[in-house]
């Protein structure tokens, strides 16, 4: 008897304190909302925003609903992290190699760039890019080319953008191409495994990646044009790129302080991972046999992987949600574009946050859930 | 004389190769530093590709005569050990060297030859460099915010006296060294708390709370001169009596004008700002965070489901989310959440609101070095007969503790970083006051210096916390 109330007083009196938080600030909010007149609820999001966004991947404007203007939002996060994790990824890949350099000055290099860019608040990097080093670039009209087709002024990036024609039937291949390759790489594996015999999976993959789009282009009727830029004037001092593809200076600026700041964390990542391979690992692999090519692909790298990839997911995730400081220059992200404009105009204060809160949520644990799911794969079965 | 072979370099004609390399290497270094120095191009009669290059192939070509093995000289076994053992790497080293040598005059000019500090007004930068003038002039509100100009001794004072009151640590004999524990975690920031209240926000001497305060602090001092015996009953009546006491007979409210008898002129939170309230935050964002961190990792491994399902839910909730929008919530969504006559400070919401959020954080690493403890540590504690509490602060903390100080070291960095987010709820930090003075009429176009002031600061405060946590990591280190 007293065993069990030992157990069960504890948890009664949490869980008591818990509800009774939860419900003071309930009971609060209700007279608040009463007294000011609001009623709980998300009706608001099929009202018309009328209001701009400056940057949207998908057909926006203010005619357009509030959960139009979420979507813009959310869209416009997941590219800043998408972009900011490529980035991210090949520079702190190359990071942390050169930090296990043999060569003692590529050592240094990498080590002093990761120490810098690491112990730099994160949005004192994103105001720099913005506020101190874009704004140093040149206007539209005293802007010099760089090899003719990418301009890099004051008002953003301009890039040519490709104009496709007939782009589903080059897609299509591109899927073609990668269902042929897996099905190669499975029947590779089998004839090994069977036989002994080795395919050179590698060249196929390549030569089919390259191939089959390529024959669109020839017989499927493919074909792909370059829009550059082209200045036009639009008045005595106002002047504009027309044609090609503008990323905004805001979009510049965060994808690098991100990628800057992060590729330091993952190249700490790779750098651990690549450490934690003993020695012994890759004698034995060389001792029986194997070429140095096989060694990395057979041994270490999915040993490497392995220590190497919960971190950089992390890392990954931190990315999404450093993303957030977008608002902080103005970029349209979730936080700026939701809770934000749309807040200031319906005053919804708590549906507004708790939706905004609510996504981020949903995106790291969908993604730890896939970690964790990945992690127990890929761990070492011990007997 | 051997015969020489360019391709392969060899021992027999050593010195032949050496001065040779040297003589190529000493070439194309001095083509850069001319370059980057005097602007001379010394191959200016070359065609401009060639010329662009040519130190490159130079160096790559001396560093080639230069790789050979076993020399003798230790200097030149070493160069080759290090950044000479093959091509690839010979290429990586020049460009380095290069990228240095170029890199030297336009930094140098900006930060020391070409910048100005004198003057008190924008005109006094007519240099190209940086107009440290600048950095000068709003050093004040960089450091203090909009806190009143005369009224900043009142932050010295506080900070100088905290800082001294912070390193007693140091100097405490070993006879008190036992306290240390207590002292740190519960008087120590209680005393940091009366300092800003007092001091720095000039919060009025008697209010309800410092009735409370002055009669459990003096209740406890009495208290070391309370026989054992009855000390438990002394605590648990004294304070009460004495705060009541003080409130309606000593200091009968008539009599004081409760609140109205102010120490110092009164300070809004809103005035704070620059690098002191970097500190506030971050200082009480440290001290709270970590309690409530170690209570949610114990909680996550506790035995109770309830306990830990709350503890779980706590935790994953704040890590999922970004601090932005817990700022947010803190700015527009907590109010909604309080009695309507209730006000609480905007600075104290966020540092709740930063606390706990990195308190999910905290309790992560702690929790990493719970499980990191062999399970004999929890059985030997208990087969001592040690309860759960006993278990954990003397035996299983501890230990766990000193394994995870880089962890934590790294998430209270984290926490120092980011602290210039408060931005969102329009309390401006150091970061926030660059863009305040940024936008400044008279002093337009220095965001740069402003950042770059602002970098240095941080990054000499993280490099040396993160340096400081190393040292920790080696002074604790034990073998297992």
């Amino acid at each position: 008897m007293n065993f069990k109330l030992k157990n069960i007083l504890p948890q009664l009196i949490t869980l008591l304190a818990v509800i009774l938080v939860f419900g003071f600030f309930a009971y609060n909010a209700q007279v608040n909302m009463e007294n000011r007149g609001i009623e709980f609820g998300f009706g608001f999001l099929s009202q018309e925003s009328s209001f701009d966004v400056q940057f949207s991947l998908i057909d926006y404007d203010g005619s357009h609903s509030y959960a139009r203007a979420y979507l813009v939002g959310l869209l416009n996060t997941l590219l800043v992290a998408f972009i900011g994790i490529i980035l991210s990824t090949i520079l702190g890949v190359i990071v942390g190699i050169a930090r296990l350099s043999s060569n003692y000055l590529i050592e240094r290099t990498a080590a002093w760039y990761v120490e810098f860019f690491r112990n730099i608040p994160l949005l004192l990097q994103i105001f720099f890019w913005y506020f101190a080093a874009l704004r140093a670039l040149p206007l539209p009209q005293d802007t010099e080319p760089m090899f003719g087709v990418f301009f890099l002024t004051i008002k953003g990036l301009f890039i040519p953008s490709f104009v496709w024609e007939n782009l589903d039937i080059f897609i299509y291949s591109v899927i073609a191409a990668i269902i042929s390759i897996t099905v190669i790489r499975i029947y590779a594996r089998k004839l090994q495994e069977n036989e002994g015999k080795q395919l050179p999976v590698f060249s196929i993959s390549v030569s089919l990646f390259i191939f089959l789009p390529l024959l669109t282009f020839l017989i499927g009727g493919v074909s792909l044009d370059l829009s550059v830029p082209e200045l036009e004037q639009m008045s005595n001092t106002s002047f504009k790129y027309k044609g090609g593809l503008g990323i905004p200076p805001e979009l510049i600026a965060l994808t690098l302080a991100l990628g800057l700041y992060t590729a330091t964390f993952i190249a700490e990542c790779v750098r651990a991972g690549i450490q934690g391979i003993s020695k012994g690992q890759k004698e034995a692999a060389a001792s029986i046999g194997l070429t140095p090519n096989q060694i990395l692909k057979l041994v270490i790298m999915p040993q490497a992987l392995r220590i190497i990839i919960p971190p950089t997911t992390n890392q990954y995730l931190n990315l999404t949600k450093n993303s957030s400081l977008a608002a902080a220059i103005a970029y349209p992200d979730l936080v700026l574009v939701f809770a934000g404009t749309a807040l200031m105009q319906t005053g919804r204060a708590i549906e507004i946050v708790s939706i905004t809160m609510f996504t981020y949520l949903s995106i790291s644990l969908s993604i730890s859930v896939l970690m964790n799911w990945y992690n127990k794969s890929i761990a070492i079965k011990e007997k | 004389m051997n015969k020489i072979n360019l391709l392969k370099p060899d021992l027999n004609n050593l010195y032949t190769y050496m001065y040779s390399a040297y003589f190529l290497i000493f070439i194309s270094i001095l083509d850069v530093f001319l370059n980057a120095f005097f602007s001379i191009n010394i191959t200016s009669f070359l065609p401009s590709f060639i010329s662009f290059v040519l130190p490159l192939i130079l160096g790559l070509i001396g560093l080639h005569f230069l790789r050979i093995e076993f020399t003798g000289i230790k200097n030149l076994d070493l160069l080759n050990k290090h950044i000479n053992t093959n091509n690839f790497n010979a290429f990586l080293t020049l460009i380095i060297v290069f990228v240095i040598i170029k890199s030297i005059p336009p930094i140098l000019s900006w930060f020391i030859i070409d910048a100005n500090i004198s003057g008190d007004t924008k005109d006094a930068c007519t240099g190209t460099g940086a107009c440290w003038t600048y950095i000068k002039i709003w050093l004040r509100r960089f450091v203090y915010g909009m806190y009143p100009n005369d009224e900043q001794w009142r932050i010295n004072l506080s900070f100088i006296s905290l800082l001294g009151l912070g390193s007693i640590g140091y100097f405490a004999t070993e006879k008190f060294k036992k306290y240390l524990t207590l002292y740190y975690v519960i008087i120590y920031p209680f005393i940091a708390f009366l300092f800003i209240f007092f001091f720095i926000s000039g919060g009025p001497v008697f209010f309800e709370f410092s009735y409370g305060i002055i009669a459990f602090a003096g209740s406890i001092i009495v208290g070391f001169f309370i026989p054992k015996k009855i000390k438990i009953w002394y605590f648990l009546s004294i304070p009460i009596i004495l705060y009541i006491s003080l409130k309606y007979f000593f200091f009968y409210e008539e009599s004081i004008d409760l609140g109205k008898l102010d120490g110092f002129n009164w300070v809004e939170t809103g005035a704070w700002g620059g690098l002191s309230l970097t500190f506030i935050v971050s200082f009480f964002c440290l001290i709270f965070c970590f309690p409530v961190g170690m209570f949610l990792a114990l909680g996550r491994r506790s035995g109770l489901p309830t306990v830990r399902f709350i503890s779980i839910g706590f935790i994953e909730f704040w890590r999922g989310v970004p601090l932005i929008t817990v700022l947010f919530m803190s700015s527009v969504m907590f109010p909604m959440f309080l009695p309507e006559d209730f006000f609480m400070d905007k600075l104290v919401r966020v540092i709740i609101a930063i606390s706990l959020f990195e308190a999910a954080y905290v309790a992560e690493v702690i929790r990493g070095g719970l499980q990191a403890l062999p399970r004999g540590q929890y059985d030997a504690a208990k087969s001592l007969g040690m309860g759960y509490w006993k278990m954990h602060i003397l035996v299983i903390l501890p230990q766990a503790l000193k394994l995870v100080i880089p962890g934590i070291a790294n998430t209270f960095l984290a926490l120092v970083k980011d602290t210039p987010l408060i931005f969102v709820v329009g309390l401006l930090e150091l970061v926030g006051m660059l863009n305040l003075a940024k936008t400044n009429p008279e002093w337009l176009g220095f965001a740069m210096e402003g950042y770059v002031f602002a970098a240095i600061i941080f990054w000499i405060i993280c490099y040396a916390m993160s340096k400081y946590s190393y040292n920790l990591e080696l002074k604790y280190k034990t073998e297992r």
